[in-house]
């Protein structure tokens, strides 16, 4: 049975949801379902099938449909992570800039390959695609929203000590 | 090198001001006067067009198709809702500069949606907004606040009864979103899977409805040509390619980052004013346009102007302006190994030559590098390219391509010493 978005989420994201779809035509809720997917994900931590299902619900679309969108883009964390994931952008400009010299000193230091999470569920380290922002490589994301640039080994303890 | 640039920029102008993303620097120094003035005089939307025209703004995204045609295919007379859409989905690898317009000149892409929505008899637009940033998703929609509260948006804008919103969409990881039909079925709420092409976007786009779609930088220089004269514009590049454009420089120089100056500009000029390549090395190579264009060897980077033309002369593609810069010290195998990797990861599957090639690409490349390349590598790297390219419904797999083919055709013998010695020429 399909739990409902609004036993299943909390009134804040519900009203978060509600001011994303409102930017579309009336019959065009669907168009809120990526800011529906990442909203339940900033929530929960991870979308667990029941809250894509309630999210399907909430929109009126077909589970399916919203299985699709998660699949398809990859912020969208499909299974259990750390408290705190930490994706590297790994790609050309910012591998010239030092970021395979970070993404090692991040695997060292935490123990963990790109794709693994520490055993104390603290942190998931993950492999990234070009962020737009390769200026200011080597950078990472933070739970996917918060971007740090310019890393260094030194920086990068900062940040690891800061998440708890 | 000539001296470095002093005039007028378009766009990052608001960088030499103390508070640049606020709505009272844009005020102060000129901002939303152009709106103001076309709603007042009620600008026929073809007089617009035409200083768009005159101005020679060429998409700003990657195309380089000019904006003002781009318009005049929208339907003048269409009775039922029609939209802009703004691709701010900047993930081809090297490119950062949309990102800096929406952080420090917010208000300027939003006068330059409502212009063209006007312009164009939009009902609403959207800006899609690349993922990865999503700090500049937010600090954008507290921008569209501040503009809504101003009268710039909303039911009634400037006093003049006509009505236009604009709103932000998220991506969330997916750089085939770039490509403008891809971005359409996302913001439909769909996977972001490219359409064939026709029926193209002014006749049915979003909603299947007819839909503008520009770049950040293109639709954000169009407020400083409605103030300035399209004339103006093209004085301040050259023919055929007008303006100033902000250039993304990133890899192997001192100072990456944004740099916006006229078209035209010699490469070596920009490269100085990155602070030139990192101290102690030499120029290798470089790719002009965005991880998909073609690269160019450093001495033939060194004679190019930064225009369409002459990149395109040279044998790749100005693209999005986005300059990587290689010194000495980078083995190209590995850098084409990593390229590879993004495009097999980014294709969407939709079509068999990109989602298989993509891949093959990646697994001939990576075992080249890895010291397990066969002498018919090459070959056969060039005929899984050509076997791509031109067979796809969208561009990623001919991007894929270019990296590929321009990688072998200029360090060819880079590729030969690996699969023959098993390990890299480059400090060996
Ligand atoms: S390559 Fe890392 S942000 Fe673009």
């Amino acid at each position: 049975m399909t739990l409902s978005a609004q036993s299943l989420l909390s009134a804040d994201s519900l009203a978060q949801i509600d001011k994303e779809v409102a930017k579309y035509p009336a019959d065009q809720k669907p168009s809120a379902v990526m800011a529906a997917l990442r909203i339940a994900q900033v929530e929960k931590g991870w979308l667990a099938p029941a809250t894509i299902e309630s999210v399907a619900q909430y929109l009126g679309m077909p589970t399916i449909a919203v299985y699709e969108v998660a699949t398809f883009y990859n912020m969208y964390q499909l299974e259990p992570c750390g408290r705190h994931k930490i994706t590297v952008c790994t790609n050309l400009p910012c591998q010239l800039q030092g970021a395979d010299t970070v993404a090692d000193y991040l695997k060292q230091k935490l123990g963990i390959g790109f794709g693994e999470t520490t055993p104390d569920g603290r942190f998931t380290l993950k492999e990234g695609e070009c962020m737009g922002t390769c200026g200011s490589g080597p950078l990472c994301l933070h739970n996917n929203h918060t971007m740090h640039a310019h890393l260094s080994p030194e920086t990068v303890d900062k940040l690891l000590d800061e998440l708890k | 090198m000539s001296a470095p640039y002093t005039g007028p920029k378009v766009c990052l102008w608001t960088l030499d001001h103390a508070n640049p993303a606020s709505l009272e620097t844009y005020v102060a120094n000129g901002g939303y006067s152009a709106l103001k003035k076309i709603l007042a005089e009620k600008t026929p939307a073809a007089e617009i067009i035409e200083q768009v025209k005159i101005s020679a703004l060429r998409g700003r995204g990657g195309a380089g198709f000019p904006t003002g045609l781009k318009w005049s295919f929208m339907p003048r007379n269409y009775e039922g809702d029609k939209y802009i859409v703004c691709n701010s989905d900047e993930g081809e690898p090297g490119t950062f500069k949309d990102r800096d317009i929406i952080e420090f000149n917010p208000h300027q892409l939003i006068e330059g949606m409502v212009i063209a929505g006007y312009t164009l008899g939009a009902k609403a637009g959207y800006n899609y907004i690349h993922g990865e940033i999503f700090e500049l998703y937010e600090s954008w929609e507290k921008a569209l606040e501040e503009a809504r509260s101003a009268g710039y948006l909303g039911n009634n804008i400037c006093g003049s009864g006509w009505a236009f919103d604009v709103h932000a969409h998220q991506g969330y990881g997916a750089y085939v979103c770039g490509e403008e039909t891809a971005l359409l079925e996302s913001i439909e709420g769909k996977k972001g899977q490219p359409r064939f092409k026709p029926p193209f976007p002014a006749s049915f786009g979003l909603y299947g409805k007819p839909t503008t779609i520009n770049n950040t930088e293109t639709l954000a220089s169009i407020p400083w040509i409605m103030r300035n004269g399209g004339q103006a514009f093209l004085d301040l590049g050259k023919p055929n390619n007008g303006g100033t454009k902000i250039f993304s420089i990133s890899g192997h120089v001192n100072k990456p980052g944004n740099y916006e100056i006229p078209m035209g500009t010699p490469f070596a000029d920009l490269l100085v004013m990155a602070g030139g390549v990192r101290d102690g090395h030499t120029l290798k190579a470089v790719i002009p346009g965005g991880s998909s264009a073609p690269v160019l060897p450093a001495e033939i980077i060194m004679a190019c102007t930064l225009d369409y033309d002459s990149i395109a002369k040279a044998g790749s593609m100005f693209g999005s302006g986005a300059v990587i810069v290689m010194d000495e010290t980078v083995c190209m195998v590995k850098a084409l190994e990593r390229l590879s990797y993004f495009y097999y990861e980014e294709s969407c599957g939709q079509c068999t030559p990109c989602r298989e090639g993509t891949g093959w690409m990646y697994r001939v490349v990576h075992r080249i590098e890895h010291g397990e390349g066969r002498p018919e590598d090459l070959d056969l790297l060039m005929s899984v390219g050509n076997n791509i390219a031109g067979r796809t419904i969208c561009a990623l797999g001919e991007a894929a391509v270019g990296p590929v083919q321009s990688f072998i055709k200029h360090f060819r013998q880079e590729f030969e010493y690996h699969i023959e010695h098993k390990r890299c020429m480059v400090g060996a």
